[in-house]
């Protein structure tokens, strides 16, 4: 019952504060509202029992990755309105149409699955299922090995790439 | 009823409060070390011997007029200290004063809870506390107060990153995230982490001056001669939560620190039966001392060592201290799987 | 404090101005300096003074020549006695008038005491603009002791007006040598302390090695002087070239730097501290017998006629050249050649490809007191 109420309060809170994120004029105040979505939804996985990954959330997202945003924001002065286009519906109906193919595509995925329920994920040997640090460490390491070195090599490249932007003289 | 709900509550207001009474006193503890480094006295009028300086300083605080600039954005303006202050509070609720004891009858843990993410908490929240710095900067309105800002937090989440790996290096010792399985670690290992961890305890410490802006890296607040510094614009109590929220994250760093690296709660030699007498001491009274140690060493630095230029701070932090990081955590990776 | 841009709007990678001053705890005074950096790097710099000027060299015109010593002493008020030596000196020149060995004497030790404690104040300051607070207590800790011993001599402890012309208006109180020994002694240990603390400490090399350097030749170009000129390799002392007082009577070296930066300026004063101590303590054992003060005519009129003296104050070499027309008791023209102001002029070159963080640095190396330059 006490669950319930959290996960429902908390998800009102995220949805509000991503309708926000979108809608506010400032764009510091939008990804001021984009931190505070993060860390609600780090709360839902305190909430599913991962704190692992709600902590990982705070850590990385709300504390890393927001903060270079605001960097961004901060230094780029993004108070001149927006030009004025020959079509002033444009925007309206991008969203719409954005929508539209964004409510078809979840409508096909919950036929979809509702059609062939997803298997049973194979336990992958002796999974030790302690906490919620050891499963995820168990199948990042082992079953997803190869896209987690993937993404480790694409940030390398990220960070060479923006050094080599950065950078006076080499 | 009583244990779910009434003593955590308790645990967490009598936390709440020491805390922000260490915290103010913090400021007269370093008044006070800083005069005594310098031949001087520091303050004495105020009770004997200076004790209820920290109380006149609040007070004046607090009676001062609040001045909120004209073009300024005034939601962020007032919250910015508040974030600055807050992931300072609430840290302490997984730091270990001492295990389970027996009061008034009662299994009390001295701990406010035992999470067992409970180190990447400790990060976690402190990564959060950036954000104060970044908005105080930002909704001051200026073009100094911002780059100052802009500048301090750049400081403290390139520190970050070496702290965080000294800190897997810790967690790969002790073979978990939670701050009561790492002091249990120590107790079960026989010694204290700081003697397993030199050099990470090394970089832990200067990470930690970097982290809450002292000296020799507090470049960003002394330049405020020429700059301003990120809080330029604020007066009276937020001012003043800028500075305890300061205090207060040093306070944090001294009890992590006891925590992962001079064994917490444990008494000099636990294992060895013939200093059983020193067992009267009361467990939470071994956390503090230790903790007011690391203080000690804290306030006798910034009495001592000139401070370092900005570029000079970030190639430290960069170029010195993370590869010397990851060299402490590969080594320690290698030495657990092959050796223990 | 404002700061305009040139051409641009804000965060514009054109250069910035930036203004330091008047008002600013690192500037030693009433010094404005005007910074224009490219990004964090200071392109160039322009040094406003005058905030101070009080018109001490017109004023001297209408004082009669006793009465400009307490003129100069408000000059380089960190170092008044040496002011009041290199005038009274000037205008002993001008007369050639003799002064008795024991007043030679005396006024050696009163010199080197105000080097002792100029560097003092040098030392404290230019380690609190780097960061290193202690360092100013202490420093200010030994000031004491020698501004106790100034209170003692003569009765004032920053403006001293210790001089006369031909000599000294007393004699030493009795047991004042012995306390001045004592000093050495105490001053040995300090000095001591101060290195510990800085010379090898790895973020004072790094915040002052390599910052500011100047070579030997552009340094005598600029015209600086005393140690920002010896910090550079270039020997000129005057104590040594043209001695004075009792100078040609003692035994001391002269440091020399060779790098030309600020560390070398640095270690330069320090060895001073040493040197200082060593000229005291032979003045102050063999402080000969005899009278204080010369023979000197009751209405002090100099024939007409110019002079030219240059005595070594703790900041370089100070000038002064008077002009006197003979018939009145006042000087016609009384110029002083301060040392601050010429190092001061050194600036503007020595901030060139620095950071804003060096500038301050920079203004303590060079060691300048804002009475002497604006005057």
């Amino acid at each position: 019952m006490g669950q319930a109420i959290a996960f429902y309060t908390m998800a009102a809170a995220i949805l509000g504060f991503a309708v926000l994120v979108i809608s506010t004029r400032d764009t510091v105040h939008s990804v001021l509202f984009l931190v505070l979505d993060f860390l609600f939804v780090a709360a839902l996985y305190v909430l599913l029992n991962a704190p692992f990954v709600a902590v990982i959330q705070v850590l990385v997202y709300a504390g890393g990755i927001v903060v270079l945003y605001l960097f961004v924001v901060m230094l780029v002065n993004l108070k001149r309105p927006p030009e004025a286009h020959q079509d002033p519906h444009r925007r309206t109906k991008l969203g719409f149409g954005m929508a539209a193919a964004v409510l078809l595509e979840v409508a096909a995925i919950a036929t979809y699955t509702s059609a062939n329920p997803a298997p049973a994920i194979a336990a992958s040997a002796a999974m030790p299922v302690t906490g919620n640090t050891e499963q995820v460490g168990w199948l990042l390491y082992t079953s997803y090995l190869i896209p987690f070195e993937i993404a480790s090599m694409l940030l390398l490249v990220a960070m060479i790439g923006a050094i080599i932007l950065a950078k006076r003289e080499l | 009823m009583i244990d779910g709900f009434v003593i955590p509550l308790l645990k967490i207001v009598i936390v709440l409060n020491a805390t922000l009474v260490g915290v103010t006193y913090m400021v007269l503890l370093e008044r006070k070390v800083i005069a005594w480094a310098q031949s001087r006295l520091g303050p004495m009028r105020v009770g004997p011997y200076g004790i209820l300086q920290p109380i006149a300083d609040a007070v004046k605080l607090m009676i001062k007029e609040d001045i909120t600039p004209v073009r300024a954005d005034k939601w962020v303006f007032t919250a910015a200290p508040i974030i600055s202050m807050v992931p300072a509070l609430i840290v302490y609720a997984v730091i270990p004063f001492g295990p389970e004891v027996n009061l008034f009858g009662r299994r009390v843990s001295l701990y406010v809870t035992d999470v067992n993410v409970g180190l990447l908490y400790v990060v976690s929240v402190a990564s959060v506390g950036v954000y104060g710095i970044i908005l105080a900067g930002y909704s001051s309105n200026s073009k100094y107060p911002l780059l100052a800002g802009l500048r301090a937090s750049a400081q403290l989440i390139s520190y970050e990153v070496a702290v965080t790996l000294t800190l897997v290096s810790v967690i790969l010792v002790a073979g978990t995230l939670s701050m009561v399985g790492i002091v249990r670690a120590q107790e079960s290992g026989h010694v204290w982490f700081a003697f397993v961890q030199p050099m990470a305890f090394g970089i832990f410490f200067i990470g930690g001056l970097a982290e809450t802006n002292r000296a020799p890296f507090d470049l960003p607040e002394a330049e405020q001669e020429l700059t301003g510094g990120f809080h330029t614009e604020y007066s009276g109590m937020r001012f003043a939560l800028f500075f305890l929220a300061e205090y207060a994250n040093m306070i944090v760093v001294s009890s992590v620190a006891t925590t992962l690296f001079l064994g917490g709660w444990l008494r000099p030699f636990p294992n060895v039966a013939a200093l059983g007498f020193l067992d009267f001491v009361p467990v939470w009274m071994w956390f503090l001392v230790k903790s007011f140690l690391f203080l000690y060493v804290f306030i006798w630095v910034r009495a001592t060592l000139p401070r370092y230029r900005y570029d000079q701070l970030m190639r430290l932090g960069w170029k010195v201290l993370i590869p010397l990081a990851i060299l402490n955590l590969v080594v320690t990776a290698v030495i657990r799987v092959l050796l223990i | 404090m404002e700061a305009q841009t040139i051409r641009g709007a804000m965060f514009d990678t054109d250069e910035l101005v930036i203004n330091m001053g008047p008002q600013h705890p690192s500037t030693h005074g009433v010094l404005r300096v005007v910074l224009r950096l490219d990004g964090e790097k200071v392109v160039d710099c322009d040094v406003v003074i005058g905030y101070l000027h009080r018109g001490i060299e017109k004023l001297s015109e209408n004082r009669n020549w006793t009465q400009i010593i307490l003129l100069t002493d408000r000059m380089d008020y960190v170092a008044a006695a040496t002011s009041n030596v290199g005038y009274c000196e000037t205008v002993e020149k001008l007369m050639q008038l003799e002064v008795p060995r024991r007043a030679r004497y005396v006024r050696t030790i009163l010199c080197e005491l105000q080097r002792i404690a100029s560097h003092c104040l040098w030392v404290g300051t230019h380690a609190m603009d780097i960061g290193a607070m202690t360092v100013f207590l202490y420093a200010f800790r030994e000031r004491e002791l020698i501004l106790d011993l100034f209170e003692e001599f003569c009765g004032a402890r920053l403006t001293y007006n210790s001089m006369r012309i031909g000599g000294l208006p007393l004699d030493i109180p009795p047991g004042w040598d012995k306390k001045v020994l004592e000093f050495c002694t105490i001053m040995d240990s300090k000095v001591d302390e101060y290195e510990t603390l800085l010379t090898h400490n790895r973020i004072w090399l790094e915040r002052t090695k390599g910052i500011g350097v100047i070579s030997g030749e552009e340094a005598t170009g600029l015209g600086l002087c005393g140690p920002a000129l010896r910090g550079s390799g270039v020997t000129r002392d005057v104590r040594k070239d043209e001695p004075y007082a009792a100078y040609d009577e003692m035994e001391f070296d002269v440091p020399i730097g060779s790098d030309g930066d600020t560390y070398d300026r640095y270690l330069v004063r320090m060895e001073e501290f040493r040197q200082s101590l060593r000229i005291i303590r032979q003045a102050a054992q063999g402080i000969p017998e005899g009278p204080i003060v010369g023979k000197v005519p009751r209405l002090i009129k100099p024939a007409a006629g110019e002079t030219y003296h240059a005595i070594e104050s703790p900041k370089g070499e100070l000038g002064f050249f008077i002009v006197s027309d003979g018939k009145s008791t006042n000087p016609y023209r009384f110029r002083v050649r301060p040392p601050s102001f010429c190092n001061l002029q050194g600036l503007r070159r020595l901030v060139r490809g620095h950071l804003v963080a060096d500038v301050v640095a920079l203004i303590g190396s060079i060691d300048i007191v804002l009475g002497e330059v604006d005057r």
